[in-house]
């Protein structure tokens, strides 16, 4: 069995439990719609101050959801030992970080697509005509949030305090992807839409350095 | 025997150290298990079996020495051969199965990432086996502790394993299922494999055992072939 085989049974049985249970979707959801609704209700943007400050209050949005979505990613392996039930199976202990990585953004992703039109019908900011390269943000910003996020988990399972940990040890590291994620975002709101390249050469970057450090240094993670 | 795996292997522990801190788990094991060989760890809570298992199984790094597989074609030493790793077995204290999966979903996944050919069939005959046919679609959550430790040891068995590690595998098990299960066992045994178990006290299972060794505070205080004090060393009496 090779690794994507491994991560294709995988990333089945994540979106199995996942589907079955709707635990991290809908916290997730229920989440970002409170940080969106309290923010339109207590500040009451024009459409002018939406559209500057309504994307950096999306993302730290998915930031803090991304955090409370990724704390279980290997908390609940834990319960019964299914981790060492993983790593005594598969061929790379890689396939167990692309599967829930894959899990996560998809999860994120999800969520950030079906809570876009709120957002945009709360803060008065049409998206209609950008929506797809909104879909390439998203999708990048994502799998930045998910690959650096799913590595911390692996740690903080391990660690005392660990509910703290995740939090403390992610919000830091990401908040480049937050720049520039956010910075992308408010190009593609402006009224003239324009697409910053430079972002999302960066978001990009970080993706891949990310993945590729995982690769190569994810099996000392899984060690207790 | 597994298909295109490893040669029948033994387990060679060479001055093993296992600390957490400052606390000692193991101090200096150096065991040779032969292949074929049917070994019952023994000795009081905290002795370090579970960690001797579990450096066999290369789910814990030891802190210092090696352990390695003669007779593997190709064994390497601390977690470095996947091929040994594949054909090892671990049954654990836990259950190492999901509670959000069926009976079948979850050996039918294990039984994918292992690579065992037609898992169905296999998956099927094995819930067949440990009684759980009836109960496949049903959540692991809702087993009782006995089944979950019956879809424990069928997990364990999805590939025919040339190296089985069993950590008190009767937990949870009634009389009738720790009949089964020596049979089992009987059965691996039987056919050359290499078993190492951690067991308290004598039971049909114990009865297997063509070795017996009784750890304390993490060393290797007794180490004996069926004999007379083979006895003495699993009910902690001394001979």
């Amino acid at each position: 069995m090779g690794v994507l085989s491994n991560t294709a049974a995988l990333l089945g049985k994540e979106l199995r439990t996942e589907f079955r249970s709707r635990e991290l979707l809908t916290t997730t959801i229920v989440f970002i719609l409170i940080v969106l609704v309290l923010f339109s209700f207590t500040f009451d943007p024009t459409v002018g101050e939406s559209r500057r400050f309504g994307p950096g209050l999306l993302w730290l949005a998915f930031l803090f959801a991304a955090s409370l979505m990724l704390q279980p990613c290997f908390l609940r392996e834990l319960n019964n030992d299914t981790l060492s039930a993983l790593r005594l199976s598969v061929s790379d202990p890689f396939a167990i970080f692309l599967a829930k990585l894959g899990a996560n953004t998809l999860f994120l992703l999800l969520t950030e697509l079906l809570l876009l039109p709120i957002f945009a019908i709360l803060y008065n900011i049409p998206v209609a005509a950008v929506f797809a390269k909104l879909v390439m943000v998203f999708f990048l910003g994502s799998l930045g949030v998910s690959t650096a996020g799913t590595a911390l988990s692996a740690i903080s399972a391990q660690a005392r305090m660990r509910e703290l940990m995740l939090p403390l040890l992610l919000l830091p590291l990401l908040t480049p992807v937050l720049v520039a994620s956010t910075e992308v975002t408010i190009g593609l709101l402006d009224r003239q839409p324009f697409v910053q390249w430079k972002g999302v050469g960066f978001l990009a970057v970080f993706d891949v350095v990310f993945l590729t450090a995982l690769w190569i240094f994810g099996e000392y993670l899984l060690e207790e | 025997m597994t298909p295109g795996a490893v040669c029948p292997t033994g387990i060679r522990f060479d001055d093993i150290e296992k600390r957490y801190g400052g606390l000692y788990a193991l101090r200096r094991v150096s065991l040779e298990i032969a292949a074929g060989e049917c070994v019952v760890l023994a000795g009081r809570n905290g002795s370090g079996k579970t960690t001797l298992l579990r450096i066999a199984a290369q789910l814990v790094r030891p802190s210092a020495g090696k352990v390695s597989f003669p007779g593997a074609r190709g064994a390497g030493t601390n977690g470095a051969d996947g091929g040994v790793r594949g054909a090892t077995a671990y049954v654990a204290h836990a259950t190492m199965v999901y509670d959000e999966l069926t009976a079948e979903e979850n050996l039918i996944l294990f039984a994918r990432l292992l690579g065992v050919a037609a898992p169905r069939e296999r998956v099927d005959a094995l819930l067949t086996e440990v009684g759980l046919a009836e109960r496949r679609d049903s959540l692991v959550r809702t087993f009782s502790r006995g089944m979950r430790q019956r879809m424990a040891i069928a997990r364990a068995l999805l590939r025919e394993p040339l190296v089985l590690l069993l950590d008190e595998p009767a937990t949870g098990l009634d009389v009738q299922g720790t009949a089964w299960l020596a049979a089992v066992l009987r059965r691996m045994r039987d056919s050359g494999c290499t078993m190492v178990m951690s067991l308290h006290g004598e039971t049909e299972i114990s009865s297997l055992a063509t070795r017996a060794i009784r750890l304390d505070a993490g060393s290797v205080v007794a180490d004996t072939r069926r004999g007379a004090s083979f006895r003495s060393i699993l009910t902690f009496v001394d001979a």
